[in-house]
């Protein structure tokens, strides 16, 4: 079987088009490449979608934890400490029995049991919580003269937060959102191993790149092909960010602008 | 485990729960907390010792040193974490099997990985297939914590080489001017000066691997999410004398309070220490303790 056949079979065989069953032996390089290839499907899916809903409650979650009032303070602060407090693989299993549970009595939570709808719920949730995090120590570090001139100008309220404080808050959380992004991707990994089932067997790159080495017994193959996958899908990310970050520091000069420097400090 | 629990069914409310929470696979749940927290205890010296190593090759002036302490240091960044635990727990088995193979067995004739088969002779197999269970669970857990403290290692390494090109370089220079040779200005003036930069990036790795610990479920150790899955399944009255629903969401809610139980008691550890660490330091911390105590 010539390679662009296995392409057409599996290409999008995480996503239910094509062959219906996993090849089974003889597994060619080919085969590795495509099946693996095809599961990132998933993790870009997952991340992407978690990442662009996650930034706008990431935003109201940091404006609550810097707001003075109690009211909108400590839901902030409970939910950035329950998210971040705990492993994200815990989260999964317990997000996904609560469905379960909840399935039992009520049919609309049906759907929830799914990976696709349940599993971006936990990752939305939970990079929500480790951004809301970095934007509000952004947010606390917004000069103090920015917010004095802003004042001498006129500017108050909603308008003085959208032209003044919010693009600051931006720029100065963006070189560390940008990691949280690249772990958001590597965290996808996580979804098809802690309870969510993997459905007519379409899972993500590392469901198939475990699926292959349990199959050869031999990790040497599999795993550095995701390794690869992965690297590739974090230059993607670092390039996409740098784009924003520029347009985020257009108006300075040169030597002030914030690099983004890949930091793998915070991992859940 | 108490005496009126004897006859289950004929128990309510509190006296079931408390009979319940006691059965021999409960006190084996209990246990794996024990399991989780050696983990821990073991793999942050090894990984700190890991670490350690890795940043002093990465600082050194051989050439293939410094090469194989920065590659190490970053080969474990950039591909999720999950991925090298499932693929170090095979290939750390398949590599020990393979030395001894090559040990034991020298006049072996036939290729070792024949298709999908991984064949070495019986007395290389680890753990020996004779030896009794409680062999194979610990070669399971030593294989997981190795596993743990190669991945944590990494980012110890990195963590402790930014630290160690911290240390100011009037220091250094300073010890060189008395001085001290290369290896002297490292043992005396820059490994006892770098804890204090190191602090904070490695109590976040202290945290992350807290963090990381349920994932030795995946690494085939009976560990507290193994026994949450099993305890809290649906449980029928024929096979047990405790039958109840499914209860795993409570099981599950139970290891999160678990967890951010002991995070939060990290966090207030580490600060603590923190502040210790920086009195009398050269460093922003240090100069805000001095302030305050004038």
């Amino acid at each position: 079987m010539s390679c662009i056949q296995t392409i057409s079979d599996y290409g999008l065989r995480s996503i239910g088009i094509g062959e219906r069953l996993l090849p089974t032996s003889d597994f060619t390089l080919c085969q590795q490449f495509t099946l693996i290839g095809s599961g990132m499907i998933w993790n870009i899916y997952f991340g992407v979608l978690a990442l662009m809903a996650g930034f706008f409650l990431a935003t109201a979650v940091a404006l609550g934890k810097a707001s003075g009032n109690a009211w909108l303070r400590k839901p902030s602060e409970w939910f950035i400490f329950l998210f971040r407090g705990s492993p994200l693989f815990i989260q999964f299993f317990f997000a996904y029995f609560l469905f379960l549970s909840l399935r039992s009595e009520i049919a609309f939570f049906e759907p929830f049991t799914a990976a696709w709808l349940g599993a971006t719920i936990v990752l939305f949730l939970n990079t929500s919580a480790y951004a809301g995090e970095i934007f509000y120590g952004a947010l606390q570090s917004v000069p103090k003269g920015d917010s004095e001139a802003a004042d001498a100008f006129g500017f108050s309220g909603f308008t003085k937060f959208r032209k003044i404080t919010w693009p600051t808050m931006m720029r100065l959380a963006w070189p560390a959102y940008t990691n949280e992004a690249i772990f958001l991707f590597h965290a996808t990994t996580l979804v098809f191993f802690s309870g969510f089932p993997a459905w007519k067997q379409q899972g993500d790159a590392l469901y198939y790149a475990s699926y292959f080495a349990d199959k050869t017994f031999n990790p040497f193959v599999p795993y550095p092909i995701l390794a690869g996958y992965f690297i590739l899908l974090t230059l993607v990310v670092i390039g996409l960010f740098s784009l924003i970050n520029r347009r985020l520091n257009r108006h300075l000069p040169q030597f002030s602008r914030s690099k983004i420097r890949y930091r793998p400090k915070l991992f859940r | 485990m108490f005496e009126y629990c004897a006859n289950p069914e004929s128990l309510e409310g509190l006296a079931w729960l408390s009979c319940y929470l006691t059965t021999g696979k409960h006190l084996s749940f209990y246990t794996s907390f024990g399991t989780v927290l050696l983990l821990l205890a073991i793999t942050a010296p090894v990984a700190l010792a890991f670490g350690f190593g890795g940043a002093a090759m990465a600082r050194s002036k051989v050439a293939p040193a410094r090469l194989f302490g920065k590659t190490y240091i970053s080969i474990v960044r950039g591909v999720p974490d999950i991925a090298f635990f499932m693929f170090f727990v095979i290939a750390l088995d398949q590599g020990f099997e393979y030395l001894r193979h090559h040990a034991m067995c020298p006049d072996w004739d036939q290729p070792i990985r024949q298709g999908n088969d991984f064949i070495v002779c019986s007395v290389a197999k680890l753990p020996l297939s004779t030896s009794p269970q409680w062999i194979h669970e610990v070669y399971g857990f030593f294989l997981a914590v190795l596993t743990f403290a190669i991945v944590f290692g990494a980012f110890a390494a990195n963590v402790l080489f930014g630290a160690m090109n911290s240390v100011p370089k009037a220091q250094i220079e300073t010890a060189w001017a008395y001085g001290m040779t290369t290896r002297q200005t490292f043992w005396r003036i820059i490994v006892p000066q770098m804890w204090v930069y190191a602090l904070p990036g490695l109590s976040n790795l202290w945290m992350v691997l807290i963090k990381a610990t349920p994932l030795l479920f995946l690494l085939g150790v009976e560990d507290i999410v193994y026994w949450a899955r099993e305890l809290g399944g649906t449980k029928h009255a024929r096979f047990t004398d405790y039958p109840h629903g499914d209860w795993r969401m409570w099981y599950f809610l139970a290891l999160l309070v678990f967890y951010l139980a002991f995070t939060k008691v990290s966090e207030v550890v580490l600060n603590r220490l923190m502040t210790r660490l920086s009195l009398g330091q050269a460093t922003a911390g240090g100069e805000e303790l001095r302030r305050a105590a004038q």
